[in-house]
């Protein structure tokens, strides 16, 4: 019964995926609030999941990939609806609706049940730490949507072709503008996660730093983005440039995130 | 008598050229004086825009009249003859009239459809009206083809390309800015299109016009009408990293601004995007900045490429308007046969001919007892008070002079043979 309220959330975000996915061919309000209302539905019905999975195990959902996978969709909607909110950029959700039910697929098909928390995960260290590690990620997953679709509208507007989703995508400026506010959005939630990680092995291990294989791998990409942050406003890179970045950066960190879980290396993995 | 048209247009030279036939300022006075006295031109309009510089006359011997015209124009402009007989183009008679219609129609502009054209086309030949260097043949042609392009513009849509090709502009722009309301404009140059596009991007609401011309004054003019701030035309580069939006259209000979030098803007600019829009014919920016990032040129090309997305329908209104000009010729020519004398001779003897029949019928119906005799005497009497009557204006029009083609049309209108049967 426990995963009823996932597997519901599951449909609604695969109904809004469809939905958004045929917004990309034919334009309509009616379809665009319908996406709305089935993501916003599938959201509310996968935060009561998680809620239902944090009192059940008793501390925050995401020691095991099921969790995790589920609780960074769960973020990356969270930050989708606060830039719709505030920019209400259209699209959007086409670019984003297909990751989000892709993450939400993988965690259908992880092994879902709860087990007792190895002894080094029990700190109340645990939630505050992953809180910031998955809204940051989840700001340059949207930085990831939005700088492709900056490089969709790019490619119209240099080669002069302006067919397709010229007409329906925003302003190059719009989505660079977008792309520069997640970053630094998700640049020092990154770097809370990374000030509360170090804490937190400091008192769990007597040692900041260990170069776990997660640890080395958030420093490259928290390197990533400080360069992508210091070049924009440095020597100005920002348009395409600036989207490439953030393409490549998410990709890593998707990479990272996946391989880690994958061989099951360093104190990160949870099973 | 006969329609004469040479001139050069931006299709067949290129802007060095036609700037040095240019009749512009205190030129033009002089040069409709000086073309009006060329032998063997009747009749004479000078229309000189920065596409096109145009001569119409009204000439006696085309062949002779187009040796004289090119031979005042290097005159007067001070050119090598022989580099005129290959640049320019001639067109005779009904040719001619075709031309001039297609031209103030504005089918023959660079950008079909651009309205400025009948104006200009209208002051021309107000100006040549006001030095009395036309008469009754290029008054009506002049006349008629300003009816024709108001005709075309209200029958046809091809009036909408113009509008759509700096619609475009503005679209576009839209979809590389965020906000227009706080970019920065630059209009270099001037010009028909430039500026028509200027005022559609203006009126969506630019936050700051700049304005910078090759003559200061011309800049300072534009900028005031654009409630802008003039940019001296050496210090543009200086002032072009502000710009967001720059429309180009200076007719320069060459590119006024270089790849390097447009790198160079964007460094100072933070690289942040800039809208190029690059009107000038030969192009005036060096198309290779394109490539550049973040900055985005369209040519009027491009912008026509942008626009053409419904060819079809374009090429449907440019026939329909075709069609429109051919219809105008055709009461055109009628018109001028009808200044020719031979053709009056005829029908002034028709018409006189008519009246006799009409009042004798009249006559006879009214007086049925008369006799065979009487009736021949009345019918001989009515003959040569007939042919007494249309002798002189005959033996007139028969005479070879200068101004026939002012007598034929008063004599049609005395006479009323302008038929109002049409």
């Amino acid at each position: 019964m426990g995963s009823l309220p996932f597997e519901l959330a599951f449909v609604f975000y695969f109904a809004a995926t469809i939905v958004s996915f045929t917004e990309l061919f034919k334009e309509s309000k009616a379809t665009s609030r319908i996406m709305l209302l089935l993501t916003g539905a599938g959201f509310l019905i996968h935060t009561v999941s998680i809620i239902y999975r944090y009192v059940a195990a008793g501390h925050i959902p995401i020691t095991n990939t099921h969790e995790a996978t589920s609780f960074f969709a769960w973020c990356i909607v969270l930050i989708f609806f606060l830039l719709q909110l505030r920019y209400g950029v259209n699209l959007l959700s086409s670019f984003i609706m297909p990751c989000v039910f892709a993450l939400m697929l993988l965690s259908s098909i992880l092994p879902s049940d709860i087990k007792p928390l190895s002894p080094i995960l029990q700190s109340h260290w645990l939630g505050v730490h992953t809180v910031f590690a998955f809204l940051s990620n989840a700001a340059f997953a949207l930085a990831f949507g939005i700088g492709l679709m900056y490089l969709v509208q790019e490619h119209y507007v240099k080669s002069k072709h302006l067919g397709g989703l010229f007409e329906r995508l925003p302003s190059l400026q719009t989505l660079d503008d977008i792309n520069y506010r997640l970053i630094s959005w998700g640049f020092p939630l990154l770097t809370l996660a990374m000030i509360t990680g170090a804490l937190w092995a400091q008192s769990a291990l007597g040692s900041y730093w260990n170069w776990d294989p997660r640890e080395t791998i958030s420093l490259v990409t928290w390197l990533i983005y400080a360069i992508i942050l210091h070049t924009r406003l440095v020597a100005g890179w920002r348009g395409k440039r600036a989207a490439i970045l953030s393409i490549l950066a998410f990709i890593i960190i998707l990479a990272a995130f996946f391989g880690i879980k994958m061989f099951r290396i360093g104190y990160h993995v949870f099973r | 008598m006969n329609v004469l048209v040479v001139g050069l247009n931006h299709k067949v030279a290129d802007v060095d050229v036609r700037e040095k036939l240019a009749f512009n300022g205190p030129k033009l006075e002089e040069g409709l004086k000086r073309f009006r006295d060329v032998p063997e031109v009747l009749e004479a309009v000078i229309l000189s825009t920065c596409n096109r510089v145009e001569l119409y006359a009204n000439v006696k011997d085309t062949h002779k009249a187009s040796e004289n015209i090119k031979s005042f124009l290097s005159e007067f402009h001070g050119l090598n003859r022989s580099s005129l007989d290959s640049g320019l183009y001639i067109y005779e008679g009904v040719a001619g009239a075709r031309h001039i219609f297609r031209v103030a129609s504005s089918l023959d502009s660079m950008v079909v459809g651009e309205p400025q054209i009948l104006g200009q086309l209208k002051a021309a030949f107000e100006l040549a009206l006001n030095k009395k260097t036309t008469g009754i043949l290029l008054n009506k042609l002049m006349k008629k083809a300003i009816s024709v392009a108001k005709r075309v513009r209200t029958e046809t849509r091809i009036a909408e390309n113009a509008v759509s090709i700096s619609f475009a502009a503005v679209e576009l722009a839209k979809k590389i800015f965020t906000d227009l309301s706080k970019r920065i404009f630059m209009l270099l140059g001037a010009g028909e299109m430039a500026e028509l596009a200027a005022k559609h991007l203006i009126s969506s609401g630019v936050n700051e016009v700049l304005v910078s011309n090759r003559t200061y004054d011309r800049a300072c003019d534009l900028a005031q009408e654009f409630n802008g701030k003039p940019v001296k035309f050496e210090e543009f580069l200086n002032e072009m990293f502000r710009a967001d939006i720059v429309i180009c259209s200076t007719g320069a000979p060459s590119y006024i601004v270089s790849k390097s030098q447009m790198q160079k803007v964007m460094k100072e600019r933070k690289q942040r995007q800039v809208f190029i829009i690059d009107i000038s014919v030969p192009r005036n920016i060096d198309p290779e900045i394109n490539d550049l990032d973040n900055v985005y040129l369209y040519n009027v090309d491009d912008l026509q490429g942008v626009v053409d997305a419904n060819v079809f329908e374009r090429k449907k209104e440019a026939e329909k308007a075709e069609g429109i000009i051919d219809e105008e010729l055709e009461t055109f020519l009628k018109w001028q046969t009808t200044l020719d004398s031979v053709p009056t001779i005829v029908s002034l003897r028709e018409k006189a001919e008519e009246i006799k029949k009409e009042e004798l019928e009249k006559l006879f119906h009214k007086m049925p007892g008369l006799g065979e005799k009487e009736a021949e005497a009345i019918k001989y009497m009515a003959t040569a008070l007939m042919n007494k009557l249309i002798h002189p204006p005959t033996a007139a029009l028969k005479e070879d002079s200068e101004d026939k083609d002012i007598l034929v049309a008063t004599i049609r209108k005395l006479y009323g043979i302008d038929g109002k049967k049409e």
